[in-house]
């Protein structure tokens, strides 16, 4: 008997995602990839861990493996250091390709811890790191200009692109 | 000359030496660094969770400065490339810009035209000021120093957003101004090597290593220091590097300066005056160093 639980079965394909991707900004450029694989050849993350291998992602979005791709923790690993972009003979734009990966992920209601963190500092600091009275003082003393927390203005954005309710959730 | 000084999140609360030697070489210089209390957070922590809201956090910001009719500067390549890319994004769509400013509107009555020019600046010393007049200035030129370039990605790249000023794949601006102090560069290899900052909170040992990969190499090289113009990279080199030695077993001890200071240091300022105390790698040796070639001053 074969081996059948790691095969790709078509009926578990989603064909519209490729679509989905294109259409998301950032990801216009995924049809012209003809997976040279200049991008996982270049990758300074994939030279260290080879779960995160972009050409095997952008083939896995155009057979339409949805939820493998949107749950999947490598999404998430790209450095964004743009190599792949500026070699990709194709103008795929990769590191914006993996940013529109990541915003259709949060959206289908994966996020990664991580960057889950970093929204709710932003959401509850108004920025990555606290500025209050303590931090103002050490400035003063070094003679440099008072800093104001832009807090309520950060929120107000938040709430209207619907990011905050992410920010909100619990761990 | 005169710009909006942006400083983002983490200079103004955790690398504090950039902005202190930023300032100093600023005025050396007659840039005018005007402070702006309103700046918020860029928005690049924001645009792989939801790209509409970085953009509007980037509009606001960029709707401040236009409202004072000033170009914007920063230090950090964080928030210029996220401030080059929305103007980017604005110009090539103006659908998209309208549709961000009905939204900003809603949330703080402003309204963004798309006027607003945005510069590193490593890059207003390197067009605005230019390296022969940084030259002329120069008072303790750098000699016999090897300091090794990290441009940093979001410096130069993506290549389209800036206009390909610098090579994507063989920058070098940075090379030519730590040149300009009268040191000779040093790793050049590695110069647009990445730090893995961007993935610290995603994957540590990655991040760790590629930091690894680049101080291990510098030492190797003998390089008196690594010449940072990124507050996210200086956090990876300089922030990490003692996790990093004991990690991978190997002892390091790199200073990793930013450019603004070793200007600093060359025009004739007091490294006290420069924040060289708040490196998190001592740079005691590279300090003697520095005071053995100029005894009588």
């Amino acid at each position: 008997m074969e081996k059948t639980e790691n095969l790709i079965k078509s009926e578990d394909l989603d064909l519209s995602f490729k679509y989905i991707v294109k259409n998301e900004p950032g990801g216009e450029g995924i049809m012209k990839c003809y997976a040279c694989g200049t991008c996982t050849a270049s990758c300074p993350v994939r030279a260290i861990d080879e779960t995160f291998n972009p050409r095997r992602i952008i083939r896995m979005v155009l057979l339409g493996m949805k939820k493998e791709v949107l749950s999947s923790d490598f999404v998430w690993i790209c450095s964004t250091c743009y190599i792949c972009q500026e070699r990709c003979p194709q103008d795929v734009s990769i590191t914006e390709l993996m940013g529109a990966l990541k915003n259709i992920a949060v959206k289908e209601g994966y996020i990664h811890p991580g960057f889950k963190a970093q929204i709710q500092a932003i959401y509850s600091l108004g920025a990555l790191y606290e500025i209050g009275e303590f931090e103002n003082k050490k400035r003063e003393k070094m003679g440099l200009p008072k800093l104001t927390s832009q807090r309520k203005e950060i929120e107000k954005i938040f709430e209207i692109t619907g990011l905050s309710k992410i920010a909100k959730e619990e761990e | 000359m005169r710009y909006a000084f942006f400083l983002g999140c983490t200079i103004p609360v955790r690398e504090i030496h950039y902005e202190l030697s930023a300032r100093k070489v600023a005025e050396e210089f007659g840039i005018e660094l005007i402070h702006e209390p309103e700046f918020s957070c860029c928005g690049f922590p924001v645009k792989s969770v939801s790209h509409e809201t970085a953009l509007l956090m980037s509009a606001r910001n960029l709707a401040i400065a236009e409202e004072k009719k000033l170009p914007i500067v920063t230090l950090c390549n964080g928030c210029v490339v996220t401030l080059i890319e929305a103007n980017h994004e604005f110009k090539k769509n103006p659908e998209l810009l309208q549709k961000i400013n009905e939204k900003l509107e809603k949330v703080s009555g402003k309204k963004y035209k798309g006027t607003v020019k945005v510069k590193h600046f490593a890059r207003v010393l390197y067009e605005d000021i230019g390296i022969e007049k940084i030259k002329e200035k120069i008072r303790y030129p750098l000699k016999g120093f090897r300091l090794a370039p990290h441009y940093g990605c979001h410096y130069f790249k993506p290549s389209e957003v800036y206009d390909r000023v610098d090579d994507p794949e063989n920058p070098h601006t940075l090379d030519e101004l730590i040149e300009a102090l009268g040191a000779t560069v040093s790793g050049g290899m590695k110069k647009n090597a990445c730090c893995g900052g961007a993935i610290l909170g995603i994957k540590e040992d990655v991040a760790l290593q590629m930091s690894f990969e680049k101080l291990d190499f510098l030492v190797m090289n003998n390089t008196d220091a690594m010449v940072s113009i990124c507050p996210f990279c200086s956090v990876m080199y300089d922030g990490n590097q003692k996790k990093i030695a004991k990690s991978f077993e190997r002892e390091l001890n790199l200073p990793v300066l930013y450019y603004t200071q070793l200007l600093g240091l060359a025009l004739g300022y007091p490294p006290e005056e420069l924040g060289f105390s708040k490196n998190r790698i001592k740079p005691k040796d590279f300090l003697t160093k520095f005071e053995k070639s100029y005894p009588s001053k």
